[in-house]
């Protein structure tokens, strides 16, 4: 594991009401550097909102919300449409909130495997192919802190663990602390330091295998989920390049889980199927 | 060269037209068409104000549309009419109070359709002073904020977290508009202003890839849009602003002729015949 350092973001028994709703109530956790924590729960139960009070989006009604100072933080909001009057190349994109240099936008494209859409407008890209630019962007400006609303959204299976693979590889080479909010539990659950299952409040939280195994867990999602996640296994042993060429994956095995994000793209001894 | 009315017409419509394809590039983007319509409307409220307390028009002008533009963010936190509503009441409410008062006072005389419709006659070399000045200072406070405004434009909650103060932004927006209105309004006149911040905008779209590309064409093509419908007008003895505005919108309608399909047919046939 990598070693988990200063607290960037934590939240005190907060809550956010809006007119006499309590959206959510009495949350309390804590981001280290490294870290990886992820929120789970059911629809309307606040995820999206604790991640803006942690972002300093929303203010909390009760209790508060204390960050680092002067922290670099990203963030990929759940819904982002962007108009189809808005002319608007990835490239530029990467820039959006602070300019970036050629080299870093270069890189952050290359992790996420999106080289070749450069130049691509972004209201012309598929689901998969905008939520790596997301992701992409996010990570230009090297954040201390990153907030990941549903990143794998319209992306299919495979995708899905291609990203939450180079999710931890994110935070492994910039060292930064995660907030990550899934539905996919069985395939977040591998890959996170602490897991935080709410539902206006927070049912239960700790080690993924402590909420899995935790009754409030099995009550909120059914024992099947429970289950699955118990048995999850994952088989797939290769990936598809953008150029739709396929590589084999090496076994991936805890120790070497963690690779630079620059790994993926110096595929050395790996072979190519035409 | 400035003693001819023509030539500070065109010179005094070409700068109004370059300050504009910027800030009417937001408009579109962010589909505030109406509330640029309730701002300019709210211009002759502000013209029948100059006129009974005898103060300066443009900046009277000025000062009425940041008003109603306050009225309209206050009216709309209370949230008890939808948006559209309250823009249509706005909007036909200043332009009626403004008529109104107009005709109750019977010792001016007031050229009606050209402050409806604007009056090239009317230009002087102090209004172009006026333009070129408050347009080069419109221009570098959008240049300031753009960054800001274009991040919180994509997505508001991405530029509150990553730490942009899109708020403040968006205030000076709105003033920047108002302050565009009060310097066009006599080019254009009341009624026209938003076509001029519009249409350029919307054939601009078709030819940029960027938004900072879009705003430079914008700017291009609502120049050339004021010098020929000024020609048109000159020559036929049509009213200059509608005379721009028609020619700005025949620029939209051949922008939207498959030009480039037919440059392809056109290449495409060559060899087959030869």
């Amino acid at each position: 594991m990598p070693k988990i350092g200063e607290t960037l973001v934590s939240l005190h028994n907060a809550g956010v009401r809006v007119s006499d709703k309590w959206l959510v109530r009495g949350v309390s956790l804590n981001v280290r550097r490294g870290e990886i924590v992820t929120l789970i729960g059911p629809n309307g139960s606040g995820k999206s909102t604790t991640a803006k009070m942690a972002l300093n989006v929303i203010e909390p009604s009760e209790g508060n919300a204390q960050c680092k100072h002067h922290i670099r933080v990203s963030y990929v909001p759940q819904k982002l449409v962007v108009d189809w009057t808005m002319p608007l190349t990835v490239n530029r994109f990467m820039a959006l909130t602070h300019s970036a240099n050629e080299s870093d936008i270069q890189r952050a494209l290359s992790a996420t495997g999106i080289e070749h859409l450069k130049n691509a407008q972004v209201r012309n890209l598929s689901g998969g192919e905008f939520q790596r630019v997301l992701l992409a962007r996010a990570i230009v400006n090297r954040p201390e802190l990153l907030v990941l609303d549903e990143p794998v959204q319209g992306v299919d299976f495979n995708g899905e663990i291609e990203l939450y693979r180079l999710i931890e590889k994110i935070r492994t080479e910039l060292d930064c602390g995660i907030i990550l909010i899934s539905h996919d539990l069985h395939v977040v659950m591998s890959s996170t330091d602490k897991v935080i299952c709410l539902n206006g409040h927070v049912c239960c939280s700790g080690s993924p295998e402590a909420v899995a195994s935790a009754p409030e867990f099995r009550t909120l999602f059914g024992d099947r989920a429970a289950n699955e996640l118990a048995f999850y296994k994952h088989n797939h042993d290769h990936e598809h390049l953008p150029d739709r060429t396929v590589q084999k994956l090496k076994k991936v095995s805890p120790a070497s889980r963690h690779q630079s994000v620059e790994g993926t793209s110096n595929s050395e001894g790996l072979k190519r199927h035409a | 060269m400035l003693d001819d009315f023509f030539i500070r017409a065109v010179i005094g419509g070409i700068g109004v037209a370059v300050i504009a394809g910027p800030l009417g590039c937001f408009i579109v983007w962010r589909r505030l068409a109406y509330f640029g319509d309730t701002l300019s409307h709210s211009a002759l409220l502000g013209v029948a104000m100059a006129l009974l307390l005898e103060l300066n028009i443009t900046f009277t002008i000025f000062m009425i549309s940041v008003i109603v533009a306050m009225l309209l963010l206050l009216l709309q936190r209370q949230a008890q009419l939808s948006s559209d509503a309250l823009l249509g009441l706005l909007a036909h409410a200043t332009l009626a109070v403004g008529l109104v008062v107009l005709a109750f006072m019977t010792w001016v005389r007031v050229d009606l359709m050209g402050f409806l419709f604007g009056d090239i006659l009317a230009i002087n070399t102090t209004d172009i002073v006026l333009i070129y000045i408050g347009g080069l200072a419109v221009l570098t406070a959008l240049a300031l904020i753009w960054k800001t405004l274009f991040a919180a434009t994509v997505n508001y909650e991405i530029a509150v977290a990553e730490g942009l103060k899109p708020d403040r932004a968006n205030f000076f927006f709105m003033v920047l508009m108002a302050a565009v209105i009060a310097i066009s309004m006599k080019i254009v006149g009341v009624l026209l202003i938003t076509a001029l911040l519009i249409i350029p905008a919307a054939t601009a779209r078709r030819f940029a890839i960027t938004p900072e590309m879009m705003a430079i064409v914008a700017s291009t093509i609502g120049a050339a849009s004021v010098w020929i419908g000024l020609e048109g007008s000159l020559r036929w003895d049509t009213p200059a602003g509608p005379s721009i505005v028609v020619a700005a919108l025949l620029g939209f309608i051949i922008s939207l002729l498959p030009v480039q399909w037919l440059f392809k047919r056109l290449n495409f046939n060559r060899p087959m015949r030869g």
